[in-house]
């Protein structure tokens, strides 16, 4: 077994997005006829180091086999690779092996638990454990109006199969949810919220809303996709209930994401998939259950793409979370000072470094994003444009697109100042200026 | 600089002061047509003749980017006093130039101003906005078209 590479750039100093570079092959190519690229596009995807493709590629040409069967060697092999890559990912967000469940990714996870929960509540054949998670008419799943599709619609469909109904919290013109416009009551079941806003930056008052969940008894559901792959992130310390994030959005592999459960509930919950792999005793009449995590992984799963995380896991931590966030902010903060001094520039989101993530949101008056987004590209500069799987979102913001500018670790100062100056060529290409 | 390759000026002059735009009435048929990744919305209204074979008027309310609107409003020019037969056959033209990766030759005799989208089936993120009031009008010729059969 290999052991990971630490990347050059990491140090107690701080974090030298020049030394981590070389490890992100891709960096280096140029688009659009020979410019470099300058990929401001790592909220939607991250690029992977190599240190993360040799873990993947070693783990394949050594040790690939079907995990959790077999006696022979590879299968040993691969089942320790496989579940030391769990282990290494429980301790980078603050939870215990068994409380992680491999998923495809965070949209998966997230379904996982609408599913469990829709089971439960059809209330047939199931034990007595699962009725914490039954839902009926008159039970609210409460979000809120900043979510990620991934976050809303699973919840509308619960609804729709339970009959239970969707309540929100609406978010301020400042980009932040507003505490003031939903009260929970003691039919609210779950209350699902993200970590940080992939389209604002916002970071969500985590303990307020877990403390107000708790005191009606509902189970939190935290989407952790825009914090885990660039903020320290405790999940025990966070006391949610459930999280979810992706592989692909933290330097790893895509086809491979984590749903953590604190281990009661996990092992209360009533299965999503089921099939080989999740079972304790199979008979034809009927079928017991693996203790969690294995009962949320039917059938022979990702293996690669799980040891490439737990590479990707190594990478991050050797350059240390707070480094990350402490260069996200400083990207941030250049992003908006710069982005700023553009005339008709209009940041969605706040417009300050207090709450925050390393992700920036604007529309630009008179081009719309998909224009300024081409303008973008022509220069070499890869951004996001158009609403960001958050639609209720830009229409509580009046907008039907916006430009995102999302960072990472491999994320340059000189790379944000370009953005503002393309942004500067947008409006006088539209003649707007 | 490929910008000029796709934003040509005559779309530029057609996003400048788009043809068609503004919702119209009498129409026979209306179409609302979301571009789902990005939000984009149109809304277009036709007027055919009382045979059902002529397109007297379009008219669009188009909520996009400029490749959008610039589409929507050369298509007001080109299909308004055709009729739906040779309308059909220009949306069939622009729709195979759209779509072509930029290796269909656009045949300017069908087509007119509608060429110079050409530049824009080299960006396929792009394609779905050129072709989003074409649907409109597809889409919305097929309802008036079966509102008069059931009639």
């Amino acid at each position: 077994m290999t052991t990971a590479q630490a990347p050059a750039g990491a140090g107690l100093a701080g974090l030298d997005p020049a030394a981590l570079r070389p490890d992100f092959a891709i960096l280096s190519r140029t688009v659009r006829d020979g410019r470099p690229l300058v990929y401001l596009d790592s909220g939607a995807t991250s690029q992977r180091p190599r240190q993360v493709l040799d873990a993947e590629r070693d783990f394949l040409e050594q040790h690939n086999s079907a995990v959790h069967r077999g006696a022979h060697q590879l299968a040993e092999e691969a089942t320790d690779a496989y579940e030391s890559a769990r282990a290494r990912i429980a301790t980078f967000v603050g939870a215990d092996p068994d409380e992680l469940v491999f998923v495809k990714n965070a949209t998966e996870g997230i379904n996982l638990v609408a599913y469990a929960m829709s089971n439960s509540s059809i209330r047939t054949g199931l034990g007595p454990e699962s009725e914490r998670f039954a839902l009926g008419p008159g039970d609210e799943i409460v979000v809120t109006e900043l979510e990620h599709h991934a976050n809303l619609v699973p919840w509308q469909e619960l609804c729709r199969r339970t009959g239970a109904t969707l309540r929100w919290y609406s978010v301020t013109d400042e980009g932040r949810i507003d505490l003031d416009s939903l009260e929970l009551s003691e039919r609210t079941k779950v209350v699902a919220f993200a970590h940080q806003s992939n389209v604002l930056g916002s970071v969500a008052p985590v303990e307020e809303l877990v403390a107000r969940a708790r005191a009606v008894g509902a189970l939190v559901v935290l989407d952790a996709c825009q914090s885990v792959p660039h903020l320290p992130v405790d999940l025990r310390a966070l006391d949610v209930d459930f999280a979810v994030f992706s592989g692909h959005k933290m330097l790893g592999p895509s086809g491979v994401g984590v749903l953590y459960g604190r281990t009661e509930l996990l092992a209360a919950m009533p299965p999503f998939l089921t099939g080989g792999s999740m079972i304790e005793l199979v008979r034809l009449e009927g079928s017991t259950y693996a203790p969690p995590p294995q009962r949320f992984e039917a059938g022979v799963p990702m293996t690669s793409q799980a040891v490439g995380l737990g590479a990707a896991v190594d990478y991050l931590t050797a350059i240390g979370m707070q480094n990350v966030h402490a260069h996200e902010m400083e990207l941030t903060r250049v992003a908006l000072d710069t982005l700023r001094e553009v005339p008709g520039v209009r940041i969605i989101g706040p417009d300050s470094l207090e709450a925050r993530g390393g992700t920036v949101a604007f529309v630009v008056d008179g081009v719309h994003a998909h224009d300024v987004g081409q303008v973008l590209d022509d220069r070499g500069i890869a951004v996001r444009v158009g609403h960001h799987c958050a639609w209720p979102l830009h229409r509580r913001f009046g907008v039907a697109a916006t430009v995102r500018a999302s960072f990472h670790v491999y994320t340059t100062v000189d790379e944000v100042a370009q953005l503002a100056d393309g942004v500067r060529a947008a409006r006088d290409f539209f003649g707007v200026s | 600089m490929q910008l000029e390759q796709m934003y040509q000026e005559i779309i530029l002059d057609h996003y400048r002061s788009p043809h068609g735009s503004g919702l119209k009435d009498p129409y026979d048929a209306e179409s609302q047509q979301i571009n789902p990744t990005c939000g984009d919305e149109i809304v277009l209204r036709v007027k055919l003749d009382d045979a059902g074979e002529k397109v007297l008027d379009v008219s669009h309310e188009t909520l996009g980017c400029s490749i959008s609107q610039a589409s929507a409003s050369v298509l007001t020019d080109l299909v308004v006093g055709q009729t739906v037969e040779e309308s059909m056959k220009v949306l069939a033209a622009f729709q195979e130039m759209a779509q072509g990766r930029g290796k269909v030759e656009p045949d300017e005799d069908v087509l007119g101003d509608a060429v110079a989208f050409a530049g824009v089936a080299k960006y396929p993120a792009r394609v779905k906005c050129a072709l989003l009031g074409w649907m409109a009008f597809k889409d919305a010729v097929v309802r008036v078209q079966d509102g008069k059969v059931e009639a």
